[in-house]
């Protein structure tokens, strides 16, 4: 018996057998449930997008947007036509076909009058989606939209069927190159090959996601190598660590998700630009990025993604200047300080960025009242009952400097010529004009110093040295896994 | 007997009464909103009123309060806001864990007191009963997911016997309790350390009893006084601590849980109130509420059968 035993694990070792085909993932949060098009929680995404789920567009690697469902499309001359040609052939998981019937119900369903989606704005500009043939949809807008192909690939425009809809929550049934196997609540969710994808097939039999909040079980978990990576480790201090352990690599990269000192634009004292732009000289970016995210992130100087192509540089016009700062107080009328409050959310951006922020602030006489506040406390009280002086936040939707045309947006910026600005942008689709256009708003927000610009967030991946094909970047919060794969 | 059960059962009805208003108007109270919290900060303000419509949060509060306490009564506890599923499945899955967790636990941490108990009290004063206090001690002070820590560090990290935490599932039985030692050991090492010093202590004070000097008189040992005489009697303190333990261990392991990660119920709890899922809040904390109630009328009932003074008294 013991010697049959010995040749089973000589048999394992053997190395025909030793390529790996199965993958366990390791994220934070779990999905509240599976339904990308009826929640905001950015979990859902993290395990389905590209897997499960799939829209008429997609957001590459890089972050660049690339046909998916739909193989082409034509814009009509006037720009408020879009007609897809869809791909052929491709199957929903539970075996009915994907047709245009099915896009015009995700489309339908995303901005009917009771849709409970998070984005709804996304969709707003469609005016009617009509079915041309089973394989062309055309979609009329109300007005010309540059981002609207953009808008498609958003985790919250995924194709989804009328046959599989009620039960999407619990057993989500997509495109993807992965179907949907089981969810263990509060451990874990599978995912098994999708044999008849319509795309390249995974080189991945089986995924398992796993969800450990705590980031000392997270260190143990890598540690074990129970998992064989973790996307957006949660505890940078341990990174050099795994950095010099040949068992792992380590790839920091980077998100959507511009941190900010926001500030109450429409009160007292940070209804004034001076008084803004104190705060604004007041901060040591670095220091915040080396205190408390121990050395990861990238300064930035408005609310645009530094990745992007069309990002400008300002850090220049808030650098770090206390004496400035200082000068820019009493300029303003208030020589003798300032006292306001500092409400905090729970991640560690916050809360430790939060007390070097404080501090940083005290250095040129603003007193700060720091809250601690949970998700669901922040949200009633800062973000809809706009009661604060200052909060810090990552704000990790791609593409949303157009929160800054709100004025009923929690920071109450009010600028008519930005909100000009950001309706003209969407009517134009020629890119070189856009990319003047963008650029022109990032400079508009950092000139009027509407929130103290922090740093974009990193996002480190902890995996094991063997694996390729993991997302570096996060062009919009997902973990596709269809081209990854395990090497020797 | 049977008044005094009828009356005990009218006041257990009262005290749930009372429990579940108390627990509807607390989690009501705090604020934030769960339609908001799952639409996050991009949502339009209809799309959160449709979000509320389909919750069933647009109602009057005092007929959520009558809907669901008349739900439980039928045995429905809801259905929970975020994950959309009843709630009484969720406890259900989740019990499956932290109910064998609980007795692992609370078995380890027996079996190690009583021992313990029983030889620093006969020892009394000796070295060994030195050696034993001084370990409860250490045992009391350290917490016990720092002990836990320390227990992934060296076997599941250096080691690599178990994993660093996680949760197979109970098809393989054998996978499942691996899978709970490391996390029962580190609750119960704190847990065996009170009852040690609670057995010691019971056991100390039997010694001094009548009938243990009559037992050694008639020509029994210490040891065997205590064995045969003295452990019976100690028995009701340590029981009413080992009780209590239980239900601390069933609720209470939540931090244990997040070190271990493991899918328990204090983790569902925890989870439901940072998401604002109030009805799995409410429900959850209803239900223990009726554990711990079932569990003391149960006790009063057998205290009852065994003296009947208490059935006049009550």
């Amino acid at each position: 018996m013991f010697r049959r035993t010995l040749t089973a694990l000589a048999l394992c070792a053997s190395p025909a057998l030793a390529q790996q085909t199965d993958l366990t993932l390791a994220l934070q949060l779990e999905p509240p449930h599976l339904d990308p098009t009826s929640a905001a929680a950015g979990a859902i995404d993290s395990v389905l997008y590209g897997n499960v789920f799939e829209g008429l567009t997609r957001f590459a690697a890089d972050g660049s947007v690339e046909p998916a469902l739909a193989e082409s499309w034509e814009i009509g001359e006037d720009g408020t036509t879009y007609t897809f040609t869809l791909r052929e052939g491709v199957r929903f998981h539970d075996g009915t076909a994907m047709d245009a019937e099915d896009v015009k119900f995700s489309l339908d369903r995303a901005r009917a009058e009771d849709s409970v989606n998070a984005q709804k704005a996304l969709f707003e500009g469609i005016s009617e989606v009509t079915v041309v043939d089973p394989r062309t949809v055309e979609v009329r807008l109300s007005q010309p939209d540059g981002n609207f192909l953009f808008n498609m690939a958003w985790g919250d425009a995924v194709i989804v069927a009328p046959e599989s809809i009620e039960n999407i929550k619990q057993a989500p049934v997509g495109t993807g190159p992965f179907t949907f196997t089981e969810w263990v609540q509060g451990d874990r969710i599978e995912l098994a090959r999708n044999a008849d994808y319509w795309g390249e097939a995974p080189a991945l039999e089986a995924a398992t996601f796993k969800f450990i909040s705590d980031p000392t079980a997270a260190f143990a978990a890598m540690m074990a190598q129970d998992i064989d990576a973790f996307a957006g480790y949660p505890a940078p201090e341990n990174l050099p660590q795994f950095e010099v352990d040949p068992r792992f690599q380590v790839i920091v990269g980077s998100t959507e998700g511009e941190t900010i000192l926001a500030m109450n634009n429409a009160e007292p004292p940070f209804d004034d630009p001076e008084v803004r732009e104190a705060v604004a000289h007041a901060i040591d970016r670095q220091a915040i990025i080396d205190g408390a995210m121990f050395g990861q992130g990238t300064p930035i100087g408005t609310h645009f993604a530094p990745r992007n192509p069309d990002y400008v540089d300002l850090t220049g016009l808030s650098n770090y200047d206390p004496e400035l700062a200082r000068q820019l107080l009493a300029d303003a009328g208030h020589g003798e300080g300032i006292s306001t409050t500092l409400k905090l959310p729970p991640p560690s951006y916050a809360r430790r960025g939060g007390e070097i922020i404080a501090a940083q602030l005290r250095e040129v006489g603003i007193e700060t009242r720091i809250t601690n506040l949970e998700w669901a406390q922040w949200l009633e009280e800062v973000f809809r009952g706009k009661d604060f002086g200052l909060t810090i936040v990552s704000h990790t939707e791609p593409f949303d400097i157009g929160i800054y045309a709100r004025p009923d947006y929690y920071f109450q910026y009010d600028n008519p010529d930005f909100q000009a600005l950001m309706t003209d942008l969407t009517a134009t689709t020629d890119p070189a004009t856009r990319s003047e256009m963008i650029a022109e708003a990032q400079t508009m927000i950092a000139e009027d110093y509407v929130n103290a610009f922090l740093f974009q967030l990193a996002y480190p991946t902890v995996a094991d040295a063997r694996l390729t094909g993991l997302w570096e970047n996060q062009p919009t919060q997902a973990n596709p896994l269809g081209g990854v794969s395990w090497t020797e | 007997m049977l008044r005094f059960a009828l009356r005990r059962l009218i006041s257990l009805g009262l005290s749930l009464l009372v429990a579940s208003l108390v627990i509807f108007l607390v989690v009501e109270v705090a604020p934030g909103d769960p339609a908001s919290f799952m639409l996050g900060i991009n949502a339009q303000p209809d799309t959160v009123a449709a979000l509320r419509a389909e919750l069933g949060l647009d109602v009057p509060r005092w007929q959520r309060y009558f809907d669901w306490v008349g739900g439980m009564v039928t045995g429905d506890f809801g259905t929970s806001y975020t994950y959309r599923t009843p709630v009484v499945g969720m406890v259900a899955d989740r019990l499956w864990i932290s109910l064998p967790l609980a007795l692992y636990a609370l078995l380890l941490s027996t079996a190690l007191a009583f021992p313990a108990g029983l030889f620093a009290a006969s020892r009394r004063g000796g070295p060994g009963d030195m050696a034993v206090m001084g370990a409860t001690q250490l045992g009391i002070a350290v917490p016990n997911f720092w002990f836990a820590m320390l227990l992934v560090l060296f076997f599941a990290i250096n080691l690599r016997w178990f994993s660093a935490g996680g949760f197979p599932g109970w098809e393989d039985p054998l996978a499942a309790l691996k899978a709970l030692t490391l996390p029962a050991v580190a609750l119960a090492l704190p847990q065996a350390a009170i009852l040690a010093r609670v057995m010691r202590s019971a056991l100390i004070d039997i010694l001094g009893e009548d009938f243990m000097r009559t037992a050694r008189a008639k020509g029994l040992t210490r040891g065997q006084a205590l064995w045969r005489h003295g452990l019976r009697n100690a028995l009701i303190p340590v029981l009413t601590i080992i009780g209590l333990q239980f239900s601390f261990l069933l609720a209470g392991a939540i931090i244990i849980e997040q070190v271990f990660f493991l899918p328990g119920l204090g983790r569902l709890i925890f989870q439901a109130i940072s998401q604002r899922d109030l009805i799995v809040v409410e429900s959850v904390v209803m239900l223990l509420v009726f554990a711990v109630i079932l569990v003391t009328f149960l006790t009063d009932l057998a205290y009852a059968a065994v003296d009947p003074r208490l059935r006049r008294r009550a």
